[in-house]
């Protein structure tokens, strides 16, 4: 079979380019650039000139900056959402849902807790998206246990469920009289928006994503609690005879992801859209998996994945205006880059 | 009492329809995870097959050139995923995601002069006196051509995975690839040609979706079907005859669905837009325990996780 042959030649490639993680990141990303250039070219537009166009709209530029700020927070928390849930194995593609189902539930705090002081009011909003999160992920989490169906399933299909959940309220009981048709909840109190940092459309939100990546970090790498998840994901019959309380610890890292996705939906109606809407998310959830992956589940190399989709994200819009490109052909680019960055890794066992 | 009775009659014309997408994107779920491997790609080449068929068709007028590009497209997209599971041992289900993303991209690319097109597209065929029998005659037998090509291929793909050598081979690699390269099978090329031909199934069933049901092509209109058919291959504990019973399931909640709110059912119409996916859910949920016993034993390291 010739095709056989040649997809072979195109592994011994593949073998030899495999290289130490962060070399792998950035030639991944390189090659993908490149090809995505080529792509670029063969349609008639100008490769240097787009990309250009991409790093002065994001890196260069003051706004820019911040609005890549603006997406990592969306990209760091539901990447979180998958690391820590894939430290003790479970496998957590349940983001974009639990970020709505966070989303929703800040919502109902701000809209009807009737509380006045932002000191009262976040904290409220903070701890509904993480409960509203954290049930959804709740849902995948008891079907496991009592049904043995697997969450990888669970959580993809209720994430279209926690859309059209969503839709039920802005286009019900919440939609906002003054909103010109339009299936919006009401604004928000000043009391229930994030702070905004520096002027710009960046909020707090990038502060509690930050955070929230260096404690996982910490708990993950440098606690008992760690040690133990890490245990269980390795070998859980082994953990089980070791004393680790193992159905403990799945439940609660498979609760936590969730919650941290719920926080990503509950920053971007809080500190973005001040108010409910549907599609609030544009993908962050599958994105933010993708990420976790990219990051191999570390949560400080998850910031600079969520930093790095956070530039083409921001640039994607740019390159719809200049190089005329539809917005989801950013899609290719990021599709190119995982394919590569998960490709060069070292072949010695599977899923790693 | 008696508007009951036309719903669930509704419901259950309706129920083939919807199905028939969902079915060949089961079969080749089925085919691909038959031989030890997993694709939740198969959502990005329902895409494919969705937006190559239509523009194809568009292009050439000819449905059947559709039928054939939005095959092959997905195919295409299919092999990505098999080249890096197969030789690069990537993880699967990360993999197959991205794969899925890349598809929506290249879709959205590819397809954006050709939404609000319109076309012949694939169009019912009454089979005589078949489709005369009450009830079930008009489900069944008036529908499109790969509708009845659906209908056959279950029975036939069964046969094929049971009696015939390359079955054989195929559910071999499945279950060990040390014993099947032992026994003289190239596990990897049984493995990529499994993924292969998944990804020309699912591209067939996106083809169906445009040309058959909708006549039209829109961004992401696959709407998760790819993952109800990864849930309906559980169902249907591997077997592809079992997946028929699921895939007319999943229609059947969409026939209800639609049934509902043509009678104007006092149900909030995002309520109704969840039944395929909670009802899935559901059937899935009763189900599992049960199923898990058939699975193919070298997919257990993916599905299974450390429970």
């Amino acid at each position: 079979m010739a095709s056989l042959a040649a997809i072979q030649r195109l592994h011994g490639w593949a073998v030899q380019l495999t290289a130490p993680p962060l070399a792998r990141a950035i030639g991944g990303v390189g090659i993908a650039l490149f090809i995505f250039g080529l792509f670029l070219a063969a349609t008639g537009r100008n490769p240097l000139s787009a990309y250009a166009a991409l790093y002065s709209s994001t890196l260069g530029s003051r706004t820019g900056l911040s609005e890549v700020g603006v997406f990592m927070v969306p990209f760091i928390l539901t990447g979180l959402a998958a690391a820590v849930p894939a430290k003790v194995g479970l496998i957590n593609v349940g983001g974009e849902g639990q970020l709505y189902l966070g989303a929703w539930a800040a919502t109902g705090v701000a809209l009807y807790s009737g509380l006045s002081s932002p000191w009262l009011m976040l904290p409220a909003m903070i701890a509904a998206g993480f409960i509203g999160g954290a049930i959804w992920a709740g849902v995948a989490l008891l079907l496991r246990v009592w049904r043995n169906l697997n969450e990888v399933i669970s959580t993809l299909l209720l994430n279209f469920v926690a859309v059209l959940f969503v839709n039920i309220f802005v286009f019900g009981p919440w939609k906002s009289s003054g909103g010109f048709g339009y299936p919006y909840t009401p604004d928000f109190s000043a009391a229930a928006t994030l702070p905004a940092l520096f002027g710009t459309r960046l909020h707090l939100g990038l502060a509690i994503a930050l955070a929230a990546a260096l404690v996982c970090y910490l708990v993950l790498g440098r606690t008992r609690w760690g040690y133990n998840m890490r245990a269980v994901g390795g070998n859980v019959e082994a953990a089980r005879r070791q004393g680790i309380p193992v159905a403990r610890y799945l439940a609660v890292a498979m609760l936590v992801g969730g919650g941290l996705a719920g926080l990503a939906g509950m920053s971007e109606v809080a500190g973005i859209q001040h108010h409910l809407r549907p599609g609030i998310s544009s993908d962050f959830g599958y994105l933010g998996f993708l990420a976790s992956w990219l990051a191999g589940h570390n949560p400080l190399a998850l910031v600079g994945a969520a930093f790095l989709l956070a530039v083409i994200f921001v640039g994607g819009d740019v390159l719809q205006i200049t190089a005329n490109l539809p917005s989801a052909a950013i899609y290719i680019l990021i599709g190119l880059m995982l394919f590569l960055v998960l490709g060069l890794k070292k072949t010695s066992r599977e899923g790693a | 009492m008696n508007t009951g009775l036309l719903v669930l009659a509704g419901a259950l014309t309706g129920a083939v329809g919807p199905g028939i997408s969902v079915l060949y994107a089961t079969y080749g779920e089925v085919i691909t995870e038959k031989a030890g491997r997993i694709n939740l790609g198969i959502e990005g080449s329902m895409l494919m097959g969705a937006c190559f068929g239509f523009a194809a068709t568009v292009e050439t007028g000819n449905v059947l050139v559709g039928v054939l590009a939005g095959a092959l497209a997905g195919m295409a997209l299919s092999l990505i995923h098999a080249y890096l599971v197969v030789f690069r041992n990537t993880n699967q289900l990360a993999t197959g995601l991205a794969v899925t993303l890349f598809g929506a991209g290249v879709t959205a690319y590819a397809g954006r002069g050709y939404v609000g097109s319109s076309i012949g597209g694939l169009n019912p065929v009454a089979i005589p006196l078949l489709s005369e029998l009450p009830m079930l005659g008009k489900a069944l037998f008036r529908q499109d051509l790969l509708a009845y090509a659906a209908y056959a291929l279950g029975p036939l793909l069964w046969a094929f995975l049971r009696y015939t050598r390359w079955g054989l081979s195929l559910r071999a690699v499945g279950e060990n690839t040390s014993v099947a390269f032992a026994a003289g099978r190239n596990p990897a090329r049984w493995q990529v040609a499994a993924i292969g031909a998944g990804g020309l199934l699912a591209g067939l069933g996106g083809a169906q979706l445009s040309l058959a049901l909708t006549h039209s092509w829109t961004d992401g209109m696959t709407a998760g079907r790819g993952f109800i058919a990864v849930a309906l291959v559980i169902f249907g504990m591997w077997s592809p005859v079992r997946a028929m019973i699921g895939a007319f399931l999943f229609g059947g909640a969409i026939g209800l669905q639609l049934q509902l709110q043509t009678i104007g059912a006092p149900i909030s119409p995002f309520i109704l837009d969840m039944f395929p996916y909670v009802i899935t859910l559901a059937v899935l949920a009763v189900w599992t325990g049960a199923a898990l016993r058939s699975m193919p034993e070298g997919l257990k390291g993916v599905l299974k996780g450390t429970i």
